[in-house]
């Protein structure tokens, strides 16, 4: 192990543990501190469980409570299912890069601008009812809460319309480690159907490979700020957007018990995270039990048309919502029954501009500065490791995912407090290291099965033709990763972007971005400015997807094995 | 001008060493062939002697080039060149420009380095093929390009990793008489390991056999 390469670990290291892990564990030590009654700036320090009784008997606390358990784990619980079924279904025509490929809008596109569009298709007066409306004879649009409703399913819908796609990637992905064909013929030979085989061989090499995506969709989904907003109840709100509301509340003394609903949101977390551990567990005994008895009876072909069917009904209603938000930013006239608007206009751009263009320069600002640090961050720890010759401890891959585990809101406001300590807090700069935070771990797990797939032989040849460290890395793994290098960078894009809680907290409402814009806009009633943002907001991760495939289109097309043929 | 072997060994994370102790002396312009069961760690003592053991693995003896203790350099200083069973060929740059990469820094100027390289692509039988795809070449040509840029860095002493076995029947005799026709004249030491008698016989110097450590119960 060379003396740079030693070097080299030790920044990387100290970057992740002083530039991410400490404040995180900052922030959570602060808001917990205040959980328990001691906040020094309200001058209080004694440790009290006051709190915890002000947040119980905050009116709607229950409801809330139970609005982020039923959203949470019901769309993670439904998407799963949903997304299995389907894989069994379509895994033999879709392999991974062409899954890739037709799941990347949906990928891409923001949480805040998809809830945007599902609210302008779902809505009493939106495209689904405008559909219906000539059979329904509805002259004006239909008196029921379709968005926003109380029971929080227009949320689950929106969840599920992010979630589904995602794990359907991750499971496409995994299943192109695994021999499938064989083991389904393998299966089938004994007598097995299709669908038994898929339960009973197929998922149980699945599941290892996607459980920690799995606690990441499920971690998202309890803690979900922006779309529980836009179409989540909004009185009582789930609990993140409660809390949420009251650590921005006028009374300063409701941070103490805003603190204490964002430990919980982090217990929350953890449990159903120890929930779907446990349900692994006797799912395995169960599992066994069920596969010893051989049984081959069960069907289960008509649940996987049924699942395949809401698959492509969830995905149907994304791409209506993608669609609705460019039709809205041009519409002027549009009345009720009208499928599409009487009259187009370019004003809403026009009008907003100056709006526009503010929140556009401080969202690429962010996004830029984010990206390039999370990257260089990424590559650096990528090359450290081939410095030293070793793989990933398992200590440092579960140190990757921890910031997408524990909720924002658990540790944004304490963390808040230490960037307003060292006189960092409402700039820009503390939006962009807020949201490294986030966008780091994407960028590092997007990169490193690829880094990891190059032959290590390939950088053997070179380090014996003489070319040392520094340019075995620029002139050899730079360019032959540069496609999964500018994916990665694509993705980190669409996670900056997408940022609403840090860009808030950090930025102490003085940092205006398209995400923040559009979230704020939602309550508002022009849906045509608000389709503005909305289709910016999304815009900007389609173009850096566009790019990162065009881009070693472009530079390798003379070279067959590098042009996007190939897996690398 | 040769390369020592005193007493290497191997041995993974476990602790457990992979073969014996080997002692060896490759005498420049012969090629030594090590043969030996597959996983006794063939691959792994070429790695060592090249620098490029990875993490978990540890090497004790030394390794000696022209009288030069090379042991504790890196990969890149050692000036010990490596052909693979796979061309390998950087998929990024052209055929010429993977010869270039390898030409040593210390030869000056646009013209000659690219004189370098075509008197080198035309000895490989590859003339005009500066700015193709690596991709494009066919199994025997990309062989030849890989070796010729192996030999363009200039090494001091050459490793071959089972590099015939992965080619055609048809194509491995020609490939063989090429490259130790290349090595020979050079005049430097090479050690080969390989599984086929064949590649041994053309070598032509001694075989050692690489022997698995006794286990002890």
């Amino acid at each position: 192990m060379s003396h740079e390469g030693r070097l080299l670990r030790a920044v990387v290291l100290a970057a992740v543990g002083l530039g991410l892990i400490a404040p995180i564990a900052f922030g959570l030590w602060q808001t917990g501190r205040a959980a328990f009654g001691t906040l020094p700036a309200l001058g209080k320090d004694a440790i009290s469980l006051a709190p915890w009784r002000e947040l119980a008997e905050l009116p709607g606390f229950g409801t809330s409570l139970r609005l982020t358990l039923v959203t949470g784990l019901g769309s993670t619980v439904l998407s799963l299912v949903l997304a299995t079924g389907f894989c069994a279904v379509v895994h033999t025509r879709m392999n991974t890069t062409a899954g890739a490929r037709f799941l990347a809008p949906f990928l891409a596109i923001p949480h805040a601008a998809m809830a945007v569009g599902l609210a302008f298709v779902l809505a009493p007066s939106g495209w689904i009812a405008r559909l219906v409306a000539p059979l329904a004879g509805w002259e004006r649009p239909p008196d029921f809460a379709s968005v926003n409703d109380g029971w929080g399913l227009a949320l689950l819908i929106g969840l599920m319309v992010k979630e589904v796609p995602f794990l359907l990637l991750v499971i496409l992905s995994a299943l192109s480690q695994i021999p499938v064909a064989r083991h389904m013929a393998a299966g089938r030979a004994l007598g097995y159907g299709r669908g038994v085989v898929w339960v009973k061989i197929i998922m149980p090499q699945v599941w290892p490979l996607i459980r920690l995506p799995v606690w990441v969709v499920l971690a998202y989904a309890l803690s979900v700020v922006d779309m529980a907003i836009i179409l989540g109840p909004s009185n009582p709100p789930t609990l993140a957007v409660a809390v949420t509301r009251w650590f921005s509340d006028p009374n300063p003394a409701m941070i103490l018990p805003a603190s204490a609903g964002a430990i919980l949101q982090a217990l929350i977390v953890a449990m159903a995270v120890a929930l779907l551990i446990m349900a692994e567990a006797a799912g395995k005994r169960l599992g066994r039990w069920w596969l010893r008895r051989g049984g081959r009876g069960l069907s289960s072909e008509p649940g996987l048309w049924a699942a395949s069917t809401l698959v492509m009904a969830l995905m149907l209603a994304g791409v209506l919502a993608m669609a609705s938000l460019v039709v809205w930013s041009l519409a002027w006239r549009w009345s009720f029954p009208q499928i599409l608007p009487e009259s187009w206009s370019l004003k809403p751009w026009t009008n907003a501009q100056g709006g526009w263009m503010r929140a556009l320069t401080n969202t690429l600002l962010t996004a830029g500065a984010t990206v390039a640090l999370s990257l260089a961050l990424a590559i650096a720890w990528l090359e450290g490791e081939d410095r030293a010759r070793r793989t990933r401890a398992p200590w440092a891959e579960s140190l990757i995912y921890l910031p997408l585990l524990v909720p924002q809101i658990g540790f944004l406001y304490g963390l808040n407090v230490g960037f307003l300590q060292i006189g960092l807090s409402g700039g820009i700069w503390a939006v962009i290291w807020a949201q490294v935070l986030f966008v780091f771990p994407y960028v590092m797990i997007a990169l490193s099965d690829p880094w990891r797939a190059l032959d290590a032989r390939m950088i053997r040849a070179a380090a014996a033709l003489g070319a040392g460290p520094t340019r075995r890395l620029w002139a050899v793994k730079v360019p032959i990763l540069i496609r999964p290098i500018l994916t990665a960078a694509a993705i980190g894009v669409a996670v900056s972007v997408a940022q609403y809680l840090p860009t808030l907290f950090m930025g102490a409402g003085r940092v205006a971005t398209l995400t923040t814009e559009a979230v704020t806009l939602t309550s508002g009633s022009d849906r045509r400015i608000t389709g503005v943002y909305a289709s910016l907001q999304a815009a900007l991760p389609f173009a850096a997807y566009l790019a990162a495939f065009l881009v070693p289109a472009i530079l390798h097309r003379n070279r067959r094995a590098l042009s996007g043929k190939s897996a690398t | 001008m040769s390369l020592e072997l005193d007493a290497i060994s191997i041995s993974s994370s476990t602790g457990t060493a992979l073969f014996e102790p080997l002692t060896l002396r490759v005498p420049a312009g012969s090629v030594v062939t090590v043969m030996g069961p597959s996983g006794v760690g063939k691959s792994t003592l070429l790695d060592a002697i090249g620098g490029h053991l990875v993490h978990g693995f540890h090497m004790s003896g030394s390794v000696r080039l022209n009288g030069r203790d090379v042991t504790r350099l890196p990969a890149e200083a050692r000036r010990i060149g490596l052909v693979f069973q796979d061309a390998l060929l950087f998929p990024h740059l052209s055929v010429g420009d993977n010869l270039a990469f390898a030409l040593p820094a210390d030869l000056r100027g646009h013209a000659p380095r690219r004189a370098a390289v075509e008197a080198a692509l035309s000895q490989a039988g590859l003339d005009g093929l500066y700015a193709r795809d690596p991709a494009t070449l066919s199994g025997g040509q990309r062989a030849r390009a890989a070796l010729m840029r192996t030999l363009l860095a200039d090494p001091a002493a050459l490793l071959l990793d089972e590099p015939f076995s992965k080619l055609d029947p048809e194509l491995r005799d020609d490939i063989r008489a090429f490259t130790f026709a290349h090595v020979t004249s050079r005049g430097i030491p090479a050690l080969i390991v390989t599984h086929d008698a064949d590649d041994a016989a053309a070598a032509g110097g001694p075989v050692i056999a690489l022997k698995t450590k006794p286990q002890r119960a």
